[in-house]
């Protein structure tokens, strides 16, 4: 992110197809904090927390949004995001966000969790705030590793991929099968809209921006729970340049996770 | 006078809490606390309130971690094996330095144990029990009136301190009814600013709640900062009620339900001549030091009752400092001590 002073926000080309397509937005960010970030590079979570904070801005909700931060690369979220934001528990995010959530009803709460946080440790908590119909918004990072303990297997990591628990690969027989969380949640009544997105090139971003945007408007609208998964790059412990991940993504990745929204209604 | 009404101690804990503002609630089954569940499912939908039947433990104590959050009065409760799995919330609650209300209905362990009463979580309770240097209030009631004004005092007490505070009753106390008088006329809730609170940045800056402190010296700094709080409140908050201390050449320490079973075998130790004092601490944490330093300057023996193999006593001899004989007299796993054992632990036949 870059040190320049605060610009105002303005929306370029907004005809009806950007529209439909999510406005390009340029310029300073009134939520995202003008400070240099930590991630590495080619990773996601800045691209996603960009997304978020655009899809914030847009609806003007700022001052009455109010996150919670995962364990895991992101914890430290509330260092660029320039909104009310509180950290949970590994795993205990859902139910923290439900917590807010039913204390103040007309704030907008969302989560941001990676897949270590989501589908282990919290898989618990994701499935039943679901189930009941949280009128809140997920945004579930999957990067198929364990980032900020430095690389391990994650539930999602996918058959035969090398992390630091699993040396030769993932092995189907002794670690399971990646979980498709998007999938699971779809049988339950208390879900409304669930896509899958990635952010591994320009037109993904793109898409995923939309989808995030109507992930929060569908919380406006309190029209209940609402989960986008953005598939993200994490070229430090999948051992690759920041090219050769977004090529993972397209080629490998989502062949097993395919991208497109999984229900609406 | 307040009218009185017959309440068994799980519903008049629930009660307290609607008393004193609590409008969230989140637990999840397990005897012998179920009474306040139930409870709490019926009041919170007659005062506008929230209550939500967790998926688990771990999910009800961090339901409450965000109620908390938010700025919100919050409760939860559970007993023994329950406690547990809470103990993970409780740290970063303590942590975060967020306020809310934590009911133990202890019942006997170690493990799946039974659903008799129990004192057994003393240490988990006043130790710390989950991971990281903290503190939390302690109440150990031994009435049912008591349950009632203790929990709601404890929701005053979290706010003014920003810190769990846990009512460590047990299954005699949660099941049994006494009357109880409503004190809806005489309490209301002190009602703090949390300027701290999320509620969305609309006029200030934005607020973060955390327990991650990575810079350097920052979790000393914050470490300190607690334990400058803990200073603060074992000042203001020891509650312990004393009887004939002054002549007595021996002192029972007990709390909770065991607290009246002492007070009684005390009385009978009377009558019969002996010069028995009592001392039962009402804050667990923080414990009633001074006040059992003091007695140990003059008696030269204490008798400590529990449901345990023997947790408070611990609390009790660091207190007495080698000054006098520190005697302990317990029983496990749902037994209840009686009089009749009491009088015998007093003088021994």
């Amino acid at each position: 992110m870059s040190k320049k002073k605060a610009k105002k926000v303005k929306l370029i080309g907004k005809t009806k197809k950007d529209e439909a397509a999510g406005a390009v937005i340029t310029g300073r960010l009134r939520s995202l904090r003008d400070v240099e970030n930590h991630y590495c590079g080619g990773c996601g979570h800045g691209i996603i927390h960009r997304l978020i904070c655009e899809a914030i801005d847009e609806f003007g909700i700022r001052e009455r949004t109010i996150a919670v931060a995962p364990v895991g690369c992101a914890v430290i979220a509330y260092d660029y995001w320039d909104f009310d934001v509180s950290e949970a528990a590994h795993g205990r995010t859902p139910a923290v966000a439900t917590g807010i959530k039913r204390t103040l009803p007309d704030r907008i709460v969302f989560t941001y969790q990676g897949d270590g946080d989501l589908a282990a440790i919290g898989t618990a908590e994701i499935i039943h705030t679901a189930n009941r119909g949280e009128n809140i918004t997920v945004i579930f990072v999957n990067n198929g590793v364990y980032g900020m303990t430095g690389g391990q297997m994650a539930p999602t990591t996918l058959a035969g991929q090398k992390t630091s628990t699993s040396i030769y690969g993932r092995s189907l027989r002794r670690d399971g099968y990646p979980l498709k969380m998007l999938e699971m949640l779809a049988v339950l009544p208390g879900t409304r809209y669930l896509e899958r997105v990635s952010v591994h090139s320009a037109q993904e971003v793109l898409r995923a921006r939309r989808a995030i945007k109507k992930a929060f408007k569908m919380q406006i609208d309190g029209k209940g729970f609402s989960m986008v998964e953005v598939l993200s790059m994490c070229p430090t412990y999948w051992g690759m340049t920041p090219v050769q991940a977004a090529d993972r993504i397209k080629n490998d990745v989502t062949t097993f996770y395919p991208l497109g929204v999984i229900k609406s209604c | 006078m307040a009218k009185k009404i017959l309440m068994c101690g799980n519903d008049a804990c629930g009660e307290g809490a609607v008393l004193a503002g609590c409008r969230f609630y989140a637990g999840y089954p397990i005897t012998p606390q179920n009474e306040l569940t139930a409870y709490m499912s019926r009041r919170m939908g007659d005062v506008g309130g929230v209550f939500i039947q967790a998926e688990s433990e771990l999910a009800a104590i961090n339901m409450v971690f965000g109620a908390a959050a938010a700025g919100g009065r919050a409760m939860t409760s559970s007993s023994s094996p329950g406690m547990s799995l809470k103990q993970e919330g409780i740290s970063y609650l303590v942590g975060c330095e967020l306020p809310c209300v934590i009911v133990n209905i202890q019942r006997g362990g170690p493990g799946l144990g039974n659903i008799a009463p129990a004192q057994s979580d003393y240490f988990q309770a006043v130790k710390g029990g989950g991971h990281g240097d903290y503190k939390m209030i302690v109440f150990g009631p031994s009435s049912v009136q008591e349950l009632m004004d203790q929990t709601a005092l404890a929701f005053d007490l979290a706010d003014k301190y920003r810190n769990p505070v846990c009512i460590l009753g047990d299954g005699l106390l949660g099941q049994m009814m006494e009357p109880v008088s409503m004190k809806t006329d005489d309490y209301k809730p002190q009602v703090v600013e949390k300027p701290w609170a999320l509620t969305g940045c609309l006029g200030r800056k934005p607020n973060i709640i955390r327990s991650l402190l990575l810079g350097d010296g920052a979790l000393e700094e914050h470490n300190k900062k607690l334990q400058e709080k803990y200073r603060r409140i074992k000042e203001a908050e020891v509650r312990a009620e004393a009887l004939n201390t002054k002549d007595a050449d021996v002192i029972i320490v007990a709390y909770g339900s065991v607290g009246r079973i002492a007070k009684a075998a005390m009385e009978d130790a009377r009558a019969e001549g002996l010069k028995v004092g009592y001392i039962r601490p009402i804050t667990l944490w923080p414990f009633p030091e001074k006040l059992i330093a003091e007695a140990a300057a003059k008696c030269g023996r204490f008798l400590v009752v529990e449901m345990s193999a023997g947790q408070m006593v611990e609390d009790v001899r660091l207190a007495v400092n080698g000054r006098a004989r520190v005697d302990f007299y317990g029983r496990m796993g749902g037994g209840v001590p009686t009089e009749e054992e009491i009088g015998l632990a007093i003088s021994p036949k």
